[in-house]
């Protein structure tokens, strides 16, 4: 059977969510090991092996967690060297495209980045990629020598734990790692607060692009997330003029969201902004543009001005509650 | 302090994207041809570094002769000369035949800061600048919404999923910056004017020396298929006269989510 790697995120021990999709697709296509890397990755060990890892390997050095990607490009390199595995999965995340991206430029391997999908094909991997904001789906083969490295899109895949599962063989690395190369080292952390369920979580999305016209007009996008126990989104364009941080940013760059009903407001549709949100359930769009590419896939759309409509809507919606 | 800047000439991102059905490549004729929005921060980034700190920011491309318009946009705002690596044999280039021909193009020369966009807004794969950094041997800040470079060291903001982590490393260093980093300045008429005069250096493969290690000859992947996804169809479109509102209000009634 074919090798293939899962490269576990952790934080404090715990997978990413995207990690759990990652495994469920690994294992449908051969024996799978997971890396799991940082302090606390041993505690990752169990939920690993629920979702269908084989193998986990495991290093808890700190310099996995503070140095950015040289330290896990390191050790990788070294374990596919002596494992030689087909394929090696990583998640399109911040540090998941840096260490795999850096990874290949090492091995001169191929690199496939924004997939949906892999398939095994004439004995190789075919992956999908959606193109064109996901109005073209791209078919991509490995050509060179070395494992193929895939960056997965976040939620992609649904996450599923294994039918049977036993518990996974576990090698735990003590290595020392060298930093002595020059490095990029995290000196802190820095949350910033939002209110309400997370984008990746809701239900219901209310979501702000440029149409809104200002940045003080997601105020009434607060309230109508209040009321509906929404999330808040935003279009690169309202993260790009500085109205709201890049943690709201659905799109491209930024998060794929898949609630059951997505709301835009004020959101033209750019290619960009769709790929991220196109697998809501249902989505109801807000804009006066009746030419605006959001209509083509709304399940609601209302030509009008947001300014005038969203207000209203937050009265109908709590006088419907009230009954 | 010497800045490089690394920028890309995409299809006017406002413009439906084609591909060729027989070659599966970007159709590039008959198109708009600009500057990649994204890497209008990476120019404005280097530029507002010489200008607190004196330097020159050199800004380089691979791509076809006609890549030389996007090097001239960047010169217009400010940049001081370009290098544009094109070949016949760099045609359908990976992400990884870039970072090659890149890295090999600026080999021997010293830059205290190598800024890239995070990712082209056509290919979007954001691997170049990560693969440039490995063959360069030099640490990588990614995903920078805020960057200072002083005192031999770059520190920037980068992105979380929940806010933002301060990062530093010694320089040289390559840094990718998102959008949200800076308001990229419009090139004024005199820099348009003064752009013209500015050295563009052409290389080509032979010139790296990279014949037959780069593009065409060293291809790690290629794209067999593409297929329309099927597309969300469009439901009611109306008209609000007033009950715009209530008609959205219904809507989420229907759905059960009120």
């Amino acid at each position: 059977m074919a090798g293939v790697w899962v490269f576990a995120e952790t934080v404090d021990g715990t997978p990413k969510p995207v990690v759990l999709e990652l495994l469920t697709k690994a294992r449908s296509l051969g024996d799978m090991t997971a890396v799991a890397l940082g302090p606390g990755a041993s505690k990752s060990v169990e939920t690993l092996g629920k979702y269908g890892a084989k193998k986990v390997y495991v290093h808890e050095d700190g310099a996995f967690r503070d140095v950015l990607a040289t330290p896990a490009v390191e050790l990788l390199a070294r374990l596919l060297a002596k494992d030689k595995p087909d394929l090696v999965i990583f998640g399109m995340t911040y540090d998941g495209r840096d260490v795999a991206s850096r990874l290949s430029a090492r091995l001169g391997t191929a690199l496939i980045a924004n997939a949906t999908d892999i398939g095994a094909k004439d004995g190789g991997w075919a992956i999908v990629s959606p193109m064109f904001g996901g109005s073209l789906l791209v078919t991509t083969v490995p050509k060179a020598k070395g494992p193929t490295l895939v960056l997965i899109r976040p939620k992609a895949v649904t996450a599923e734990p294994a039918a049977s599962a036993g518990a996974p063989q576990v090698e735990t690395l003590t290595d020392p790692v060298d930093t002595s190369k020059p490095v990029a080292r995290v000196l802190r952390r820095e949350t910033e607060k939002a209110s309400g369920p997370k984008l990746e979580d809701a239900a219901i999305i209310v979501s702000g692009g440029r149409g809104l016209g200002a940045p003080e007009n997601f105020k009434m996008l607060d309230e109508l997330a209040a009321e509906l126990g929404a999330a808040v989104g935003a279009s690169r364009a309202v993260v790009d003029a500085g109205w709201k941080p890049y943690s709201f940013q659905i799109g491209q760059t930024g998060k794929t969201v898949k609630p059951t009903v997505y709301i835009a407001l004020g959101i033209s549709g750019a290619m960009q902004h769709t790929v991220g949100m196109k697998g809501a359930r249902t989505i109801i769009a807000i804009n006066k543009d009746p030419e605006a590419p959001i209509f083509k896939m709304a399940d609601l759309g209302v030509v009008g001005d947001v300014h005038k409509i969203v207000p209203q809507l937050i009265q109908e919606v709590r006088s419907r509650k009230g009954k | 302090m010497n800045v490089l800047v690394c920028i890309k000439q995409i299809p006017d991102p406002n413009a439906p994207g084609k591909l060729d059905p027989q070659t599966k490549r970007l159709v590039r004729e008959g198109v708009d041809l600009v500057l990649d929005p994204g890497d209008e921060h990476a120019v404005e980034a280097g530029l507002q570094i010489v200008e607190k700190d004196a330097g020159e920011v050199t800004v380089i491309s691979m791509g076809p002769p006609k890549a030389v318009d996007a090097i001239r946009r960047a010169l217009a705002m400010g940049a001081h000369r370009g290098i544009l690596v094109t070949d016949t044999a760099l045609e359908n280039s990976d992400a990884i035949s870039t970072a090659r021909a890149i890295a090999a193009a600026v080999k021997g020369q010293t830059y205290d800061v190598i800024i890239c966009g995070t990712e082209s807004t056509d290919g979007s794969s954001g691997a170049v600048p990560a693969q440039l950094a490995e063959f360069l041997a030099l640490p990588l800040l990614s995903f920078a919404k805020k960057l200072e470079v002083a005192q031999g060291k770059a520190v920037i903001d980068r992105q979380t999923d929940d806010g933002y982590d301060v990062v530093e490393a010694p320089l040289p260093a390559v840094v990718t910056v998102t959008g949200g980093i800076n308001e990229a300045r419009y090139p004024a008429l005199r820099g348009i004017m003064q752009a013209k005069n500015k050295e563009v250096k052409q290389v080509g493969l032979s010139d790296i020396g990279l014949d037959g290690q780069a593009g065409k000859a060293a291809l790690t992947q290629e794209v067999v298929d593409a297929t329309p996804a099927e597309a969300r169809k469009a439901g009611e479109i109306v008209e609000d006269k007033g009950d715009g509102a209530k008609r959205v209000a219904d809507f989420l009634k229907e759905l059960k989510v009120i």
